[in-house]
């Protein structure tokens, strides 16, 4: 097992190879590399879930030194446990499909090789950052991919929303990042390692944690609370909840396939492994009676007011892949909710399935704009469940599988584990009641969306001339079509094999076919009212008004406006950052400028002083001094006259005084 | 006034003649023979002084003469022959013509 | 002896002061030979006859050959050679009077010091002591007037050789 834990580094060093190679050539088979490296990948981490699952409830780590810092070396390591396992098969099996799909879709563009040079560098920094076992290296990677996520989004560069788009996420979740880097630092100060498992010394092991949990700050949280908080802040901004969800449903200007990989099914899920991995950390305080607040309980209310958001905004958008990133944003509020609640083996597993059936729906999405020329209107389409038999099976398998059409289809156990954990939480029903509100809201918009897309006539041009992809487009849908559906049984409540895996020491609880039932009857319920809206009488033309803005007005107009989160930040946050900026830019022009200009033109005085002096005193005093030995040398060479004569008689005149000094002065 | 006052204003006379005649001559030759004139002058005074010297058994004043003589001769012959090239150059042989080194 | 003395004197200076003050230069020339040959006298009335010979054969024999010969290698225009210019004039006032400023000094203090010396019967000098002094003592000295002299008549020699090319006398 150690064997596996010190080769994790080959998982993602694959595809870091290939982002090497992309980045100094611009030949179109750095495609098929990546393609290869992903699945090379895929085959290191099947084998390494089959190290894990040998010994689920090992963490078995691999640490070494990176670089010594005096009293103590700054080490990293790799960790091998059945999270990171899951993690990486999926990521890799669902990476590949994604990369197969790419080939299609990127085929016409110039910019062929860059598109997967950037992909593998995501897929490198998303696996490096699953097989961390130090935070720090989890923040390396963290930050990578980040970058990674803002070249995709802005990988149409020259269009100004995708740039602006690129920034936006960038900054976003840099605020995030900031409260996980303080985290971290006050994590380094308490305990002063960053290892998760450390043969009893690392942070997330017993000993660290009663420490953590023991001390009390001055404000009446725990440290382990405060410092779980600060991590949660990271995984608010890369996993989009609310209030930092403003960038996903921008980031969709990005070509599809980022939008599948990265905004749907791994880095946003990034956010939802961390918050998994520190677990231990963040439930550090609950057997503490007297903080004032729990960590996993903000975590649970946040995730809860994410996932209603979502679903409600999702009702009221009209470009397909909006409504998909807003469903997206609400799945992820979902995953959040069942961490807080107390089961993240339930959030995983969701975020396992949901890795599937929305990478498919994204996928499929993909496949509709590209046979309809980038029509992404929903409004515009319409009528291509005939056109695109492939694309519409697959669609409304993933649909159901987010809907959580009982029995069949992986979204329902998933869904009915969170739902099963939320009602049993002590501390509030709130989440449960909303989980609730939202499943409804998910089946209702979703029907809309599948309605509006491939059922009625098509309502323009590119929808009436669209037809069914090639091969390399169509085949990862099936794939991914097969894994939504059997990727379910992985953990029913009959038999929890995966969330046994991830923790032995769950305890089995009962099904609760009360449960079960109820959400079978929201799931209905939410179809149905999507169906006499939506299908029952399908659109007729693009420019007729939606069946919900008839009935609603106010309410579909607030929620086409995406609740006015963006127009809010830009007044507030926006409006001060401006100010800040114009009171730095006028101490930097005038104040620090100025004084800066002032030196310089300080320098160029005492230079234009320095060369008068020059000039006229040293230069003119030389020069007066040659003037005058030249002068007197031309004068005194007056005296040779060059006659023979008047030397003579010179010496003879010399001669005289000479002999008169002598006389005088009293040599005889 | 003994014989050597009178031999010492005799080779004095003789010096005071030749240094006007080189003071006051154009003529570069007769300028040669002043300055001949006043070597022989001092060699007077030489033999002067051995002849009414405190020392006379050394011979010192008559080598130094026999010296001077021959140095006096060498330079003459070397004199002449400079004027004689001066002469060539500027065919005449007027001192004051000769000013070329003039500053 | 003092008379002699003075005839010697008178002859030598005379003949210097009308070589000096004469117009024609090849009086001048034959006039300072006799002023050389009283010089010679004087070193014989002295009693250093070899000094004497030296004196007559190398002035009176030698150099007043080459300056007779350098004069009548000189020969020029007799019309401007009389005339007497103004600057010259005062040239020669101001050189008479050097000399006679010199002359005064000179006598003076020649005049004013009184010489404690052997009056009368002067030192005997033999040629042979002559020459050992010359070959032993002074040697060197001799050696190195052989070579002055042979220089400088080499130079001399030179010097005057007619420049070929440039001469115009050359030319037929």
């Amino acid at each position: 097992m150690t064997l596996y834990a010190q080769s994790l580094w080959l998982i993602p060093a694959l595809p870091l190879l290939v982002a090497g190679i992309g980045a100094i050539t611009r030949h179109r088979g750095v495609a098929i590399a990546a393609i290869l490296a992903m699945a090379g990948s895929f085959v290191l981490s099947c084998l390494a879930l089959n190290s894990a699952l040998a010994e689920p409830a090992a963490h078995t780590a691999y640490n070494f030194a990176w670089f010594d810092l005096g009293h103590g070396a700054m080490r990293l390591g790799f960790l091998l446990d059945p999270l990171t396992a899951f993690m990486c098969v999926m990521v890799t099996f669902v990476g590949t499909l994604i990369f197969i799909f790419s080939l299609g879709y990127m085929k016409e563009d110039p910019n062929f090789s860059r598109f997967f040079c950037f992909l593998s560098l995501f897929a490198a920094a998303m696996l490096g950052l699953l097989v961390a076992n130090s935070l720090l290296l989890l923040f390396i990677c963290w930050e990578l991919v980040g970058l990674a996520s803002y070249l995709l989004i802005g990988f149409w560069f020259h269009k100004p929303s995708a740039a602006a788009a690129a920034k936006k996420a960038f900054i976003t979740t840099r605020i995030g990042d900031l409260g996980l880097l303080l985290g971290m630092l006050w994590l380094y100060n308490s305990t002063g390692s960053l290892l998760f498992y450390d043969g009893g010394h690392g942070v997330l092991e017993a000993a660290t944690l009663a420490s953590l949990s023991g001390t009390i700050l001055t404000c009446g949280l725990a440290a382990s609370t405060a410092i779980g908080l600060l991590i949660f802040c990271g995984a608010v901004g890369k996993s989009g909840q609310f209030p930092l969800h403003v960038w996903l449903p921008d980031a969709m200007e990005g070509p599809t396939p980022v939008s599948a990989l990265i905004h749907a099914a791994t880095m946003v899920a990034a956010g939802v492994f961390l918050i998994a991995r520190v677990y231990p950390l963040m439930s550090a305080d609950a057997l503490l009676a007297a903080v004032p607040v729990h960590a996993l309980t903000v975590v649970a209310f946040i995730g809860a007011i994410t996932a209603l958001m979502g679903a409600l905004i999702a009702c009221g958008q009209n470009d397909i892949k909006r409504v998909l990133a807003f469903s997206t944003v609400s799945q992820l509020g979902y995953m959040m909710l069942a961490l807080g609640v107390g089961s993240w083996t339930a959030a995983i597993f969701h975020l396992l399935t949901h890795a599937f059936f929305k990478a498919l729906l994204f996928l499929g999405a993909g496949s509709v704009i590209h046979a309809a020329h980038h029509e992404q209107d929903i409004r515009s389409l319409g009528g291509l469940s005939s056109k695109m038999k492939l694309t519409f099976i697959t669609f409304a398998i993933g649909t159901c599988a987010l809907v959580g059409v009982p029995l069949f289809f992986s979204g329902f156990w998933s869904k009915e584990a969170i739902l099963h954990a939320a009602h049993g939480w002590q501390v509030s029903h709130l989440p449960f009641y909303a989980a609730v509100i939202g499943v409804i809201l998910t089946a209702f918009y979703n029907t809309r969306l599948m309605a509006e897309t491939f059922f009625g006539k098509p309502r323009s041009h590119a929808a009436e001339h669209a037809h069914e992809n090639s091969s390399t487009m169509t085949t990862p849908l099936v794939l991914l079509a097969v894994g939504a559906v059997l990727l379910g049984f992985l953990s029913t409540p009959y038999w929890p094999w995966l969330q046994l895996q991830l923790d032995p020491t769950l305890e089995h609880e009962p099904a609760s076919y009360g449960l079960m039932g109820l959400s079978v009857v929201l799931v209905a319920l939410g179809i149905g009212a999507g169906w006499a809206l939506y299908w029952r009488t399908t659109r007729t033309k693009a420019s007729a008004p939606d069946p919900l803005a008839v009935r609603a007005p106010g309410v579909f107009a607030a929620l086409a406006a995406k609740l006015g989160f963006d127009e809010f930040y830009a007044a507030t946050f926006g409006r001060l950052n401006d100010l800040i900026a114009a009171v730095a830019d006028g101490l930097d022009r005038w104040v620090f400028g100025g004084f800066v200009n002032l030196l310089a033109k300080l320098g160029v005085f005492s230079g234009l002083v320095n060369r008068q002096v020059d000039e006229d005193t040293l230069n003119g005093g030389f020069d007066g001094v040659s003037e005058s030995v030249r002068g007197s040398g031309l004068r005194y060479s007056h005296a040779q006259t060059g006659e023979a004569h008047g030397y003579l008689r010179v010496m003879a005149a010399a001669f005289i005084v000479l002999a008169l000094a002598l006389v005088l002065g009293g040599v005889r | 006034m003994s014989p050597l006052h009178l031999c010492l204003l005799i080779s004095t006379g003789l010096f005071c003649i030749g240094l006007a005649g080189a003071l006051a001559r154009t003529n570069t030759i007769l300028v040669l023979l002043g300055i001949e004139l006043m070597l022989n002058a001092a060699n007077l005074n030489f033999i002067a002084f051995w002849r009414f010297g405190p020392s006379p058994a050394s011979a010192n004043g008559m080598i130094f003469v026999v010296f001077s003589i021959a140095v006096a001769a060498a330079e003459a012959a070397v004199g002449l022959a400079l004027i004689i090239a001066v002469y060539r150059h500027q065919k005449n042989i007027r001192l004051q013509d000769a000013n070329q080194l003039k500053g | 002896m003092t008379f002699a003395l003075l005839l010697i004197g008178l002859m030598m200076l005379g003949s210097a002061a009308w070589a000096m003050l004469g117009r024609n230069l090849i009086h001048s020339a034959l006039l300072l030979i006799a002023s050389w040959a009283g010089v010679a006298g004087f070193y014989l009335w002295a009693g250093a006859e070899f000094v004497a010979f030296a004196q007559v054969l190398v002035y009176v024999g030698a150099v007043s050959m080459v300056v007779l010969f350098a004069v009548l290698l000189t020969r020029q225009n007799q019309i401007s050679a009389t005339l007497i210019e103004p600057a010259s004039r005062a040239r020669a006032a101001t050189g008479i009077l050097t000399a006679a400023c010199v002359g005064a000094i000179f006598g003076a203090a020649i005049l004013s010091t009184g010489f404690h010396g052997a009056a009368s019967a002067g030192p005997v000098s033999s040629v042979k002591r002559i020459g050992l002094e010359l070959m032993h003592r002074n040697g060197a000295a001799l050696l190195i007037v052989g070579v002055i002299l042979t220089v400088a008549l080499l130079g001399a020699t030179v010097l005057a050789a007619s420049d070929s090319k440039n001469s115009p006398e050359d030319l037929p």
